[in-house]
């Protein structure tokens, strides 16, 4: 099995219209190398997925999205999404907000191939009024308590950045949190894996290496090197977030028609030229990972 | 226990704000912003050892961690709280979280979604409901509001419900009867709770120099007075040198304008 893939030929295989999933969470281990390679795409009219950071921000930017479904959308530092907040009160974005346990459950039930989930979460909130689409179900047992039935979040495609894969699409993530990168992967049609490192083979004589094997290889579709893949975001034990790159990206949302430029200094090339204009990869991997 | 001489309103809040998880035992206690957190590092070190704490991201820790840049300070990490175990946390009903709204309403709603009548065109967009419908109904959660006034305690409804509260026509058929559970709100003026009748706010205690009359004209909603309502406790001297020990930078002398004294100087 040969699973090695180019994110050109990746992007080649979405299409208009999709829903598209995107696992890590707000600024951390987001696939940042295939966002930019759908950002110089003619991709459009996507519906988004995802415990958003700045993806959604620079999807909504480029004009990308019809309807984002979320948990949040933030950069942690940053606590709103600068071109997020700016669609928003623009009122130019459909949005699904989700209670961020919602999400999970969504993801888990297009996953496990039901159509809801039985869930107290979400009802009494304004999730329900905010989602009218949305129903309860009766408890049929005593209690006959009302549920929210969230219904599955079926994805056409997964995109998610991984430390380590090798070209049968097995993968291990490193990092102190999961997030909820297999419960996209087990929701989406394909998943696409973009990596800092493709080796050989991740085999090991050793099992604990595998407790950072998220997923099963029979859902990967196709695997992407893209070292320094997940910049601006953080990628555990490899580099952090970069701070000053993202004051940057911030402050050009708050300037008339200034995401052209910002697009057109750092993404409108190639993952290259890039990394170039980010400061290269010997300072990417010097910034430090934050704590709190 | 010896009074401290000397301390401030945010030493005052911290303090108070930690009450909040007493009674508690064993669960996941979890402060979000300076002030919450200290409140639980300073519950787990003084009078609610089975607090669990994490380390601010994916871990738990028996010792605090300190607020700010660590130095030289490694977390000794006890045990994992990824996402997913946060959120089987929230919904067995094993946690207590202190969050700091927007908007607080008089049924103990709290919305931190975004401000204004449209919510697909609003006129801020805030940080989203985030976890708050389901912590709100799975959970026991306190708040800790740095600026009481008719903009955050408003009259009407919040904008956003993103937590339930005690409005009860909203919620569900045969919904528990502790459907929603409510602790401490702990302010820059007073310490109250919603638990006075048909579950209205009812102030538990003021800070010192602050009158209840001063609290009234700053809340959009009717507040009681609880029997024995009383002033605030200051801290003890034992009670700042643990804060210290958890915040040693003084992270908690920036989050209230101006760093005001714990007494007030009487006008």
């Amino acid at each position: 099995m040969n699973k090695e893939m180019s994110l050109k030929s990746v992007v080649a295989e979405l299409r208009d219209g999709m829903t598209i999933g995107v696992g890590g969470w707000g600024p951390r281990r987001k696939p940042m190398a295939l966002i930019r390679e759908i950002l110089r795409s003619d991709l459009k009219d996507l519906t988004i997925v995802a415990y958003g950071g700045p993806e959604v921000g620079m999807l909504s930017a480029a004009g990308k999205l019809a309807k984002a479904t979320y948990g949040f959308v933030s950069l942690d530092f940053i606590p709103i999404e600068p071109y997020f907040r700016k669609a928003r009160q623009e009122g130019t974005l459909d949005v699904c907000e989700l209670d961020e346990g919602l999400l999970y459950l969504g993801l888990r039930a297009a996953g496990h191939c039901v159509p809801f989930v039985a869930t107290r979460v979400g009802v009494g909130s304004a999730v329900m009024s905010n989602n009218p689409d949305f129903k309860t179900v009766t408890s049929p047992y005593a209690d006959g308590e009302e549920l929210l039935a969230m219904p599955a979040i079926k994805l056409d495609a997964a995109l998610i950045h991984v430390s380590r894969a090798d070209r049968a699409g097995n993968t291990l993530t490193f990092g102190p949190d999961p997030y909820f990168d297999e419960f996209f992967a087990r929701a989406a049609d394909k998943v696409y894996v973009t990596t800092e490192e493709l080796v050989d083979t991740i085999a090991s004589e050793d099992p604990e290496d595998l407790k950072a094997n998220l997923f099963e290889p029979y859902l990967v579709t196709g695997v992407v090197e893209t070292p320094l893949g997940a910049h601006p975001t953080t990628m555990h034990a490899s580099y952090g977030w970069d701070e000053a790159h993202l004051k940057a990206y911030a402050a050009s949302a708050n300037e008339e028609n200034g995401w052209q430029p910002f697009f057109d200094k750092h993404i409108a090339g190639d993952e290259q030229s890039y990394l170039e204009s980010v400061g290269g990869g010997e300072h990417i991997r010097t910034l430090p990972i934050p704590t709190f | 226990m010896t009074t401290a001489q000397d301390f401030t309103l945010a030493e005052l809040i911290v303090v108070a704000a930690a009450e909040a998880w007493r009674g508690d035992g064993e669960l996941l206690g979890t402060g979000i912003g300076p002030l919450p957190r200290l409140a639980v590092s300073l519950a787990k070190m003084t009078f609610e050892p089975g607090l669990q704490l994490t380390d601010g991201e994916a871990f738990l820790t028996e010792e605090p961690v300190p607020i700010g840049p660590r130095g030289d300070y490694k977390p000794k990490y006890t045990g994992r709280m990824h996402y997913t175990r946060v959120f089987d946390s929230v919904w067995s009903g094993r946690r207590h979280a202190m969050v700091t709204p927007v908007q607080v309403d008089r049924w103990g709603q709290a919305n931190i979604s975004a401000l204004g009548p449209d919510f697909k065109k609003p006129k801020v967009q805030m940080l989203g409901v985030r976890g708050f419908p389901g912590n709100s109904v799975s959970h026991k959660n306190s708040m800790f509001l740095p600026n009481h006034s008719k903009r955050t305690f408003i009259e009407g409804e919040v904008d956003v419900v993103a937590s339930v509260g005690f409005k009860k026509d909203t919620w569900p058929a045969n919904a528990p009867e502790d459907f929603v559970k409510l602790g401490l709100i702990v302010t820059n003026l007073c310490v109250f709770d919603f638990n006075g009748p048909d579950h209205a706010a009812r102030v538990l205690s003021l800070h010192p120099g602050v009158s209840f009359d001063e609290v009234q004209d700053n809340t959009g909603f009717p507040m009681l007075k609880a029997d024995g309502m009383t002033e605030t406790a200051a801290p003890t001297q034992e009670q700042i040198e643990l804060i210290n020990r958890v915040d040693p930078h003084n992270v908690r002398a920036k989050v209230l304008r101006d760093n005001p004294p714990g007494i007030r100087p009487a006008a």
